[in-house]
């Protein structure tokens, strides 16, 4: 049990001290690999919560896709980012009173909150007894079967985004060397290889 | 697996055929080039005339579930969906021969149309607010690709990016309010919250219609209603001709079946909490769409406020609840479908030396210089301004008269005020068609098939009072088909 609980605070603790670090450091290459490190502690404490699903997916998702991509982005363009939070404090009050109005309508919904009174039963899918079957078991009998049409409707909308992306940003350019494997597998002796006769003590 | 696990497929037959022919379509196009992109066309529209027979032939007289109560399709279903699909035919036709002469003809474009009209057919059948949410990511999706379709153009990137960012802030607004009210009620289907929200006849937790209230403007947002309105006129600017034409009408009736669902449905029980929201939001967007437009000299910009005032009328029905109410919002996006896509056939033949002119005083003297297509507008904007006979009136007629009924007279005297005003600009189009002094001619001709919409759509408007019964009696089935069981 004390284990746990070490582990809990270590993830929390790193997790909370890295997120306030992407936001604080100068450099903006730091600030991604500090995001990543929020990432691993966050499926850190999924593991704990015993969603070992979530948290892989949450490694290999953000952090293989998302953050590397963000890493990228970063240091593919030149932005400056000193400039982009030059009026944070400028600002600051305006942010601070909004989020405090939001708060303080959050507080008002959530002191308010009833929860149906049958609301336990109607659970859509209930998660199953964690003791008996892994979590990913549970999605996956799940996933298929029961939810196959938002399965395959999240996968047409993939293929939009795809479809989306090369419309909007594939062109032919001109002056581009294009790889022909077809034209490269082709090639015989006869039209890559010359034999030339070489004279003693000059070069070609 | 066991087969009585096997989800019952009959009633998706027609999405499933639209999905795999959208995407064989695509595969054609992959492997023909943009040389295919006419071929490609026209059997997207044979596909959505095919699919549009499919929804006549399974849409039951009852109604019926699949995939465990996430898709139902009944009457309501039936009717919006033919109404979207023909939005969408009539749209990748008149696409055609503009894509041509602006030199963006592309094989996607209509493979794009069918995806979003797929995404449609799911949010009208929609009946968990996760298959809500899916089918519309899947519509509005491809309607930002095809927004900023004319890559080249500053204006259309631009009604891409906007609608793009907007949606996405739409979505989550769509996201939260969902969260709120499943940690309510413990369930994501349209007929457990019903049940679970109906029940005792208390008022319902400040939870729920917090969360009901973050839907409703997310929904708001996609049938572009004010105060969630402000897209409208840049992305129609912006996004090519025929695409604004098919944003005018086709996510438009899928998003206005969607909103009509959920507030039926679901919270059908919380009329009470919900009905003084959308009198608000149908004022709003009359208002604006009867003032706002006034100033504009776009005609696109014109037809998007315009599009913002008739939603508003659309809700007036949807405020009056119950089956009259629902039955004008049907017999109103009818018409509003076939007077649209008549006043874009027209806007898209305003060309003059092979350039695109989009002013209201480029419209100027065309009752001289084409007889035919000015005459053609003048029904149309009677139409939309609502002078009776023509097939306008009739759509307003129902909204206002359901109001009535319902005991809204106010809500009915503001419509009919911000109607009159929305006539004035109506009326000063038809002005500059005949009274101004020409300008330079139109290129000519229009292409066959858009002449053949434009004959159409003309010929429904204007002699829909003659025979209106097949219309009213459809909607009326299918209003009863929603509240039915």
């Amino acid at each position: 049990m004390i284990v746990e609980a070490l582990a809990f605070y270590m993830f929390a603790a790193v997790a909370v001290a890295s997120g306030v670090l992407v936001v604080s450091v100068r450099n903006p290459v730091h600030s991604v690999l500090f995001l990543i490190l929020a990432f691993f502690n966050a499926a850190g404490l999924f593991v704990l919560l015993g969603a070992e699903f979530l948290a892989m997916i949450l490694v290999v998702v953000y952090v293989g896709a998302v953050a590397v991509l963000f890493l990228f982005v970063v240091m593919m363009l030149d932005i400056d980012f000193a400039a982009l939070r030059s009026g944070f404090i400028r600002y600051l009050p305006i942010g601070a009173m909004v989020g405090l109005v939001l708060l303080f309508e959050l507080a008002l919904i959530v002191g308010a909150w009833i929860t149906a009174p049958d609301a336990a039963s109607a659970f859509g899918a209930p998660s199953p007894d964690a003791a008996k079957i892994a979590n990913t078991h549970a999605l996956g009998l799940v996933l298929y079967t029961k939810y196959a049409y938002l399965f395959q409707a999240a996968g047409m909308i993939l293929l939009v985004a795809m479809v989306g992306a090369i419309v909007l940003t594939l062109r032919d350019r001109e002056g581009v060397r294009r790889q022909n494997i077809g034209e490269q597998v082709a090639r015989g002796k006869r039209n890559s290889v010359e034999v030339r006769k070489v004279r003693a003590g000059s070069g070609i | 697996m066991n087969i009585a696990e096997i989800p019952s497929l009959t009633a998706v037959i027609p999405e499933i055929v639209l999905a795999l022919g959208s995407m064989g379509l695509l595969m054609l196009g992959v492997f023909g080039g943009d040389r295919s992109t006419g071929t490609v066309s026209w059997l997207a529209v044979a596909l959505l005339a095919v699919v549009s027979w499919l929804v006549s032939s399974v849409t039951p007289m009852e109604r019926l579930d699949a995939f465990s109560g996430m898709f139902r399709i009944d009457g309501f279903a039936g009717f919006m969906k033919q109404l979207a699909l023909l939005g969408s035919a009539l749209a990748v036709i008149m696409s055609m021969s503009f894509n041509d002469r602006e030199g963006i003809a592309r094989f996607e474009y209509p493979v794009l149309f069918l995806f979003a009209t797929l995404g449609m057919m799911m949010m009208v059948s929609a009946n968990d607010l996760i298959a809500l949410y899916v089918g519309l990511e899947l519509q509005s999706l491809s309607l930002y690709v095809v927004a900023a379709f004319r890559r080249d153009s500053i204006k259309s990137t631009e009604a891409g990016l906007k609608y793009f960012v907007l949606g996405a802030l739409s979505s989550g607004l769509l996201l939260y309010g969902a969260s709120l009210i499943y940690g309510f009620s413990g369930s994501t289907g349209f007929d457990d919250l019903a049940g679970a929200l109906g029940g005792d006849g208390k008022a319902p937790p400040i939870g729920v219609v917090v969360g009901m209230v973050f839907v409703m403007a997310a929904l708001a947002f996609k049938v572009s209603a004010a105060p969630f309105h402000m897209w409208t006129p840049d992305v129609y600017e912006g996004a090519p001709t025929p695409v604004t034409a098919f944003f005018a009408v086709a996510p438009k009736i899928a998003a206005v079946a969607l909103l009509v669902r959920v507030m039926t449905g679901p919270f059908g029980p919380l009329l009470g909490e919900w009905q003084q929201v959308v009198v608000v939001i149908s004022i709003a967007s009359m208002l604006i769409g009867a003032f706002a437009a006034i100033w504009q000299t776009n005609i696109k910009r014109l037809m998007a406020y315009s599009s913002i005032g008739h939603i508003g009328y659309a809700l007036v029905g949807l405020a009056a609840g119950g089956e009259v109410g629902v039955r004008g919002v049907l017999v109103y996006m009818a018409i509003y479908l076939f007077m649209n896509v008549g006043t874009f056939a027209v806007i898209l033949s305003m060309r003059r030396r092979g350039q695109m002119v989009e002013g209201i005083s480029d419209l100027a003297g065309l009752g001289q210089t084409d007889p035919r297509l000015a005459a053609a507008l003048a029904i149309f904007m009677f139409s939309m301004a609502g002078i009776p006979p023509l097939a306008g009136f009739f759509g307003k007629l129902y909204v206002f008269m359901a109001a009535i009924d319902a005991g809204l007279v106010a809500l009915a005297v503001i419509g009919v005020l911000s109607s009159v005003v929305s006539a004035f600009y109506y009326i000063r189009i038809v002005k500059v068609m005949y009274f101004d002094d020409p300008g330079p001619v139109f290129d000519r001709p229009l292409d066959p098939a858009t002449s053949i919409i434009l004959i159409g759509t003309g010929l429904f408007v204007l002699l829909f009072f003659v025979v209106p019964a097949p219309l009213i009696a459809g909607a009326d089935a299918a209003a009863k088909s929603l509240f039915g069981g």
